[in-house]
């Protein structure tokens, strides 16, 4: 009896803690809703590991010519919160997610309202644009005249271009998108065991000489990419294509092809690319070329960027290289999503706010520094950009100093028609090594962006072909070995 | 105290909610996908499909060859040694077992790695030996589950049975495969799909060892990445009915052992 009162006492106390606890939330979230009125709450998603996170070493300071200091200790989320406050008088959480994939990020989309603001890549932007998932820019988020716009003023006017010209059922990518990073793909390579020469064709990912020592993306539109430039390779190089006056829209085109004969013969290229490379990676690929495993990798030039410095640490020189059949300009951008803003006003304003914030230059270099890709910004009238290039490239030794022209970058314009005096202002004076290392995949030469094609998503019919030639290449076939192929 | 607070059946709740969310519920969604097309009308096309291409096939193939070589290694590495054990000093039991057992307390992908280095280090280039290599990780990984059912079984046995064939004149091979294999063979039939299922599609070993070839469950995940849910679950489906076939299969066997045991 008595333990059964012992008991019953324990389940009264436990009851009243319950209790306890339920009128305890129900105050505190009454209170919560009545705060969350003036909390706009953003819910922003990107890539892992695509935004500074502050915390750096005082020896990593960046100080640049026109006097900017830059050593955060702050993400550039929190201090995006408190200079919306600043700004607005509003007060905005952001709650930051990541994904590793395009795919993944569709997939987590497609439940319904999970986001507001995205950043996926140049294809994936175009499926959603065509699926009506975006919400267009406000009119003024490209006004000049606002002093906040930083996106607006300092955008590359280059970027901006390429992001004015692509377009989806007439309407401009740049309406929907505003951008983030971009790249082209290349080979980073190890100048030790292969040349210059052989790493400048995509062809090399074939070469007996290097079987088992070279390792391509694990992923259906690289690959692609990489096969069907192999497949064009003799047109792509001719000298009448290369000169005919609409060699880029024809490149395009090409590129872009799905049709069957096409597909088909890549397949049958990737397959023997298959038997040839040491693995399909998607991350391992880094360390491998570090460690030596592989010398040479099918690559995106930010993460180049972080291999080639990786490996300068261990004591080994990578080089990259931009092939010169063609290369795929990549850009990652940010959408606002009609699922997760709709009508908000005030949710679309500090998602707006938030992509000006990262454009800041200040802000760029800090992402730029952090994560090792491009940023889209070049700073407009702010020199700040231009500045970060030459801190980081800038030759000191006047024995060991080529010129490096990136004026397309900051004026959009054809070298070719601009003036020596332009020219010259955009032109990095650096290491005669730079030219295929870091420098030329952040920001790579001229010549290279004429061959640099975007490649655009693909309609569902070709998208099929796509995915099963993809499962013919990876999967085992069982009837060539049984024919004791 | 008799009427205590919980019946037994209400202790059973949590597991049954738990089963029905996250067990039955998808399971659900994935034999709806299996058997409608991308209209959502129902089909048997995936199905067909899967049967009649080459290279769903060869995947099939691929992935029950890995796994069966995996589980005949396990079992002829597992089963000397789990005798052993099993048979050894009753004291130093636990001890071996402990050494045995020691590397799942290890995160297999850890230990995936580090088998990386040392292969590369005696192979020179993982790439030349692919399928080799995805046997020796698979039976690396899988070992302890072949171990421990063995094991269990074989402590069981009771010793009683070994003297007396002895004792009516068995030598030690006929005393091998007249008493002790026959009478573990529950365990050895619970160590086999504890190693022969999860093999057929533990594609994360594969990627780590750079064997481009996908099997069964690298090929559900790329059509899943590919949005094709109808492919992919059919797929999933295919191995479910696998892994019935050779529950319903074994249970059979195992019951006729334990019927034959009774009789005798």
């Amino acid at each position: 009896m008595r333990l059964l009162n012992l008991k019953s006492k324990k389940i009264v106390s436990y009851l009243m803690c319950v209790a306890l606890l339920l009128t305890n939330t129900i105050f505190l979230s009454g209170c919560k809703s009545s705060e969350e009125e003036d909390v706009i709450v953003l819910r922003v998603s990107n890539w892992e590991e695509y935004i500074d996170e502050g915390d750096w070493d005082e020896e990593e300071t960046i100080e640049l010519e026109n006097g900017t200091v830059i050593c955060p200790e702050t993400s550039m989320i929190e201090d995006f919160e408190a200079w919306f406050y600043e700004t607005y008088g509003k007060k905005v959480e952001v709650e930051y997610s990541t994904f590793g994939t395009n795919e993944e990020l569709y997939n987590q989309m497609s439940m319904g309202d999970t986001y507001d603001l995205v950043c996926p890549s140049e294809y994936m932007i175009m499926k959603m644009m065509a699926e009506d998932m975006l919400l267009p820019y406000s009119d003024s988020f490209y006004d000049e005249t606002i002093e906040t716009n930083y996106y607006a003023k300092c955008v590359s006017p280059y970027i901006k271009n390429v992001y004015d010209e692509l377009s989806i059922n007439g309407e401009a990518l740049s309406k929907y998108a505003a951008g983030y990073m971009w790249g082209t793909l290349g080979i980073v390579y190890n100048p030790e065991e292969v040349t210059e020469d052989e790493a400048s064709h995509w062809n090399m990912l074939l070469m007996k000489k290097f079987n088992k020592r070279v390792t391509i993306k694990d992923s259906v539109r690289d690959a692609y990419f990489a096969g069907n430039s192999i497949y064009n390779e003799e047109l792509l190089l001719s000298e009448d294509f290369i000169n005919a006056d609409d060699y880029y829209a024809q490149m395009e085109v090409i590129l872009n092809s799905t049709d069957t004969a096409t597909v088909n013969s890549v397949e049958e290229i990737l397959s023997d690319i298959k038997d040839n490379v040491y693995s399909f990676e998607t991350d391992s690929g880094k360390a491998d070329m570090v460690s030596g495993k592989v010398v040479a990798n099918q690559q995106w030039s930010g993460d180049a960027v972080y291999t080639l410095d990786q490996a300068e640490e261990e004591g080994v020189i990578l080089c990259y290289s931009a092939p010169e059949e063609a290369t795929n300009l990549w850009f990652d951008g940010w959408c606002m999503l009609k699922d997760g803003i709709g009508e908000d006003a005030d949710k679309q304003l500090a998602a707006e706010a938030f992509v000006n914030f990262l454009s800041k230059p200040e802000n760029a270099i800090r992402n730029m520094w952090y994560i090792g890709y491009t940023s889209v910004i070049s700073g407009g009238e702010d020199e700040s950009i231009l500045q970060y290039a030459e801190f980081l490239y800038s030759s000191d030794d006047e024995e060991d100093m080529v010129p490096y022209p990136i004026a397309y970058f900051f004026t959009g314009e054809d070298e070719a028609d601009l003036d020596e005096e332009t020219i010259e202002a955009y032109t990095i004076y650096t290491y005669e090594d730079q030219i295929n290392r870091q420098l030329f995949a952040q920001y790579p030469p001229e010549d290279v962006m004429k061959r640099s094609v975007v490649m655009a998503y693909f309609d569902k019919e070709g998208n099929e072909r796509i995915n099963q030639m993809w499962l013919n290449v990876r999967c085992f076939d069982l009837y060539e070995y049984l024919s004791g192929d | 105290m008799k009427n205590s607070m919980f019946s037994k059946k209400q202790l059973a709740i949590p597991y049954a909610i738990f089963l029905v969310l996250f067990v039955v519920l998808p399971l659900l969604v994935v034999v709806y996908y299996g058997f409608t097309n991308g209209d959502g009308e129902p089909s048997f096309d995936n199905f067909i499909r899967f049967f009649k291409n080459g290279k769903t096939m060869g995947t099939l193939v691929y992935s029950i060859a890995i796994a069966l070589i995996t589980t005949i290694v396990c079992l002829l590495l597992a089963y000397p040694v789990a005798l052993i054990i099993a048979k050894g000093c009753y004291s130093k039991r636990s001890k071996f077992l402990m050494i045995f057992v020691l590397p799942m307390w290890i995160n297999f992908t850890l230990r995936i790695t580090a088998l990386k280095e040392i292969l590369t280090l005696i192979e020179g280039n993982l790439a030349n030996y692919q399928f080799f290599n995805t046997i020796l990780c698979m039976v690396y990984d899988f070992l302890p589950f072949m171990m421990m059912p063995l094991y269990n079984a074989l402590t069981k046995l009771d010793n009683g049975l070994i003297e007396a064939a002895s004792d009516l004149g068995a030598n030690k091979v006929q005393v091998f495969f007249k008493v002790i294999l026959p009478l573990s063979v529950p365990g050895i039939v619970s160590g086999v799909t504890m190693v022969f299922l999860p093999s057929m599609t533990n594609y994360v070993v594969l990627d780590m060892i750079y064997n481009s070839t996908y099997i069964m469950g690298s090929l559900i995940g790329s059509y899943f990445s590919a949005y094709d849910w109808h492919n992919g679950s059919v797929i999933s489906i295919i191995l479910l009915l696998i892994i019935l076939g050779i529950t319903v299969l074994s249970n059979r066997y195992t019951d006729q052992e334990n019927d034959a045991r009774v009789a005798r």
